[in-house]
């Protein structure tokens, strides 16, 4: 009994149960089929992260997105004074997060692909894109770079979705993605 | 079961059991391993990150 | 010098200090889980939109003092009762140190206080993970430090009785197979407790002001390495007290020493690696680190859950099979006891730990997919699919047995018993599936307002995301009752049982101590029942981890 010592003073070479050493096999060849897809959609599918990343000052990260907006600023985000942004197919992107707004507004092209900086200026937020429901981690001090391409047009959302404080339910940012 | 006994409970006790049966091996083990693989790894990583250009 | 008493239901000596030990552990952490639960009501109100309880500021203080009143203090204080019992009781040991295990419970005890005051204080809402570089006041770290402290000290204790026990030959042999999973337990406990150190440390010297800053992402490397690895604590109690379970209600042995043995054994080398499952759209990390880790090296570990949920029900099949339980596939099954809260607690923990805790923490826990499903309410949904109709629901249906043997004390309400765990897995097994609903459709966690009422600019969840985050309150609810009855029952019955009737009571639970004993599976049953279920088990596996790759393929291109 399992809360008895084995009765056996050695268990190791007992013999084991048919059933008992088909599933092991089973589930150690399932272990292997999990393992091995990471890789492998490395290779073939379309959505991984790049994992290129930089530490930077919160400033300079500032600075290189207000930069990117004043160059590529097309109008204002309704009433909210917020810039949108259109910058060129291909180009380096930048959004940061912040207490408790994404900023700039971005507009982007579907089926062009663009380096996408992310990164924040005070605390650790979530970058939620919905409703595509594609989920980063911003960490202040690290700028995330990733290569994305739109695939659907339409306006998006970019919910925060880690805790940032008193106004973290009411950061939210937008991405337009209009058809060529 | 009983008709195994004979065969089974005897002899020098394998490598493997002598293991399962130390814990404090174990311990060490089990506090090493995540330590380097986990802990030390991920810190490199982190630590080789370059500063942006 | 160690007094005994012994136990007459099961013919156990029991160690005086381990008893008085494992009773006030048992007690406070009952207690915990009261305070929890209700911060956890309070929460699930509030994000019911209909209902919206809290305002934002008492809903963040809410989250962060049941993250931490349940998943810390329940768990582990329940862990540390588990300690004492399975090694001073189970290897009919005195308890080494009894003065060390006594600082145990009194310094979990000033921390966990300390740690919800500050909380309860209003200005250390800062959720039970506390990333840097939010701040909470100096004494919410320190509670959480002297907690751990003290949860070291009861592994100090747990090693130091193994020690004694076997250089006294209180046993022989092989120590019992519930003894080594709680050791598995207790060695992950040390690991997450060291790392807890080595950031707790530095992130309340920083609250201080000694340290200038912490970096973010060293903070969730190694925050993670405690964070996760004390859920790896719960599944390796939990396991332990399912072995248990088996063997008290069934004389159940295992099938095989061996297979069940290594199973804990890869969980002690691997299964700690997962913590770089909070980490995988994190910046800066490489894809290699991440892989390896968070497949707990090519899912070794997954293998050893694997192993046991074959193993553990087998054991059961086995012994009701010997029983002449022996027709068909499932007479075993259907013929177990499932008025017993002490069986169809751990029935139902075994199965929804298995499909709703294991399969879904497995597919977020890949690399590509955690894309979809990182810190939306998938994240909670998975997690009270383990730690809560698994870790506590096993942890009840522990108590269940635990508490009247010990007290010797007829359980207060037997007719509501026989319900709770239904209604517990029931209520949190729904709660659960919906917030992996709503986290499907992108509503976020930790989120006071899905409707973004003030916010300048707004983003429209579908209706179907409202409404699972409805039918997560209606279910919550349920559950919280379910809680609601085992706490009454156990405090009940501690504090106002009847003592036991020795006669009744051995008709209820086989006298374990007299039970003639094999073990092994060798030469006796095979238990095809239990590899039916493993097989289906096996299908909704595949079959769901597939279909989120599907999901992923999806959605934008990201490279
Ligand atoms: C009556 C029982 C319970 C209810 C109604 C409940 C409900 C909830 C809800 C609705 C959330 C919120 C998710 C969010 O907004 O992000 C949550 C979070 C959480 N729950 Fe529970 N829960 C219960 C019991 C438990 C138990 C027993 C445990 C652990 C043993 C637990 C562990 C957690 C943790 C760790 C979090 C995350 C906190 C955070 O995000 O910081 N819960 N719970
Ligand atoms: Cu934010
Ligand atoms: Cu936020």
């Amino acid at each position: 009994m399992s809360i008895f010592p084995p009765k056996e003073r050695v268990w190791w070479n007992e013999p084991i149960e048919k059933s008992e050493v088909l599933w092991v096999t089973l589930a150690l060849v399932w272990a292997l089929v999990m393992f091995f897809m990471m890789p492998y959609w490395h290779m073939t599918g379309n959505q991984n992260l790049s994992n290129e990343a930089y530490k930077i000052r919160p400033e300079v990260f500032a600075e290189r997105t207000e930069a990117f907006a004043a160059k590529y600023t097309v109008r204002e985000q309704g009433e909210t004074g917020i810039p949108v942004v259109r910058p060129p197919a291909g180009s380096d992107v930048y959004m940061l997060g912040r207490m408790w707004e994404w900023w700039p507004v971005l507009e982007l092209e579907k089926g062009q692909s663009y380096r996408l900086h992310l990164s924040s200026v005070d605390w650790q937020h979530g970058f939620s894109l919905q409703p595509e429901n594609i989920n980063l981690q911003i960490i202040p001090g690290y700028e995330m770079i990733l290569t994305v391409t739109p695939t659907s047009s339409g306006e998006f959302s970019v919910v925060c979705n880690e805790f940032c404080g008193i106004g973290h339910h009411t950061m939210v940012g937008k991405i337009h993605v209009i058809e060529k | 079961m009983s008709d195994h006994k004979s065969t089974q409970g005897e002899g020098p006790v394998p490598l493997m059991q002598q293991l399962l049966d130390s814990p404090f091996l174990l311990l060490i083990i089990g506090v090493g391993m995540p330590t380097v693989i986990y802990i030390i790894w991920g810190i490199m990583e982190i630590v080789a990150i370059p500063v942006a250009p | 010098m160690a007094q005994f008493r012994t136990c007459p239901d099961t013919g156990f000596a029991i160690d005086l200090n381990a008893d008085k030990l494992i009773k006030w552990n048992a007690v406070t952490a009952v207690v915990f889980l009261l305070v929890g639960g209700l911060f956890g009501l309070a929460v699930a109100l509030t994000r019911w939109p209909a209902v919206h309880l809290l305002g934002a500021d008492d809903f963040y203080l809410a989250l962060t003092a049941h993250g931490f009143d349940v998943l810390l203090v329940w768990c582990i204080y329940f862990e540390m009762a588990l300690l004492y019992f399975t090694s001073s009781i189970l290897l009919k040991s005195r308890l080494a140190l009894p003065k060390i295990a006594w600082a145990q419970y009194i310094l979990m005890l000033v921390g966990a206080i300390m740690t919800n005051v500050a909380v309860l204080r209003g200005d250390s809402s800062v959720m039970f993970t506390s990333y840097v570089p939010m701040m909470a006041a100096p004494d919410f770290y320190l509670g959480i430090i002297l907690f751990a402290v003290g949860a070291l000290l009861g592994c100090v204790v747990f090693f130091a009785t193994l020690y004694i026990a076997k250089r006294d030959n209180t046993y022989e042999g092989s120590m019992p197979l519930v003894t080594f999973g709680a050791m598995t337990a207790a060695i992950i406990a040390v690991f997450t407790i060291l790392s807890g150190a080595v950031i707790l440390v530095p992130t309340l010297f920083w609250s201080m002001g000694f340290i200038g800053s912490i970096d973010g992402l060293m903070y969730r490397v190694v925050w993670w390495a405690m964070g996760h690895s004390s859920q790896q604590v719960n599944v390796a109690a939990q396991i332990a007290c399912w072995y248990a379970i088996a063997a008290i209600l069934f004389n159940a042995s295992p099938l095989s020493e061996k297979v069940s043995r290594t199973a804990f054994l890869f969980y002690i080398l691997f299964l700690q690696l997962a913590s770089a499952h909070h980490l995988l759209v994190d910046p800066g990390l490489s894809s290699e680190w991440k892989i390896f880790n968070t497949s707990y090296a090519m899912y070794l570990a997954v293998l050893g859950s694997m192993i046991h949920g074959l193993t553990v029900p087998g054991a059961v099949e086995a012994a009701q099979r010997k029983r002449g339980f022996n027709k068909g596939l499932f007479e075993w099954l259907r013929k177990a006891p499932w008025g017993n809260p002490v069986f169809s607690g751990f029935a139902l923990s075994l199965v929804l730990f298995g499909f709703l805790g294991g399969i879904t923490g497995v597919m977020m826990g890949t690399e590509q997919l955690n894309i979809i499903t990182h810190n939306t309410m998938y994240t909670p949904g998975h997690f009270h699919g383990t730690v809560v109709v698994g870790t506590t629901l096993a942890f009840m249906a522990m108590s269940y047995w635990l508490v009247p043997t010990l007290w010797q004390k007829e359980l207060m309400f037997p007719g509501l018993a026989k319900w709770q765990p239904y209604l517990f897995g029931l209520g949190m097994g729904l709660a659960s599936v919906f917030m992996m609903g709503a986290g499907t459709l992108g509503v976020p966690r930790r989120h006071w307002d899905i409707s973004f009422a003030d916010a300048a600019m707004v983003h429209e969840f579908p209706a179907a995301a409202y409404m699972m985050m409805g039918l997560n309150g209606i279910a919550a609810l349920i559950g919280g009752v379910g809680g609601a009855i085992f706490i009454l029952n156990m405090v009940g019955t501690v504090f106002f049982g009847k003592a036991k009737q020795p006669k009744a009571a051995a008709a209820e639970v086989p006298n374990i101590g007299g039970a003639a004993t094999t073990y092994g599976s060798a030469g006796t049953m095979a238990v095809p029942g239990t590899f039916v279920l493993a097989l289906v088990f096996l299908t909704a596996f595949v079959l769901y981890y597939f279909v989120n790759w599907k999901y992923l393929s999806d959605v934008w291109g990201l490279s």
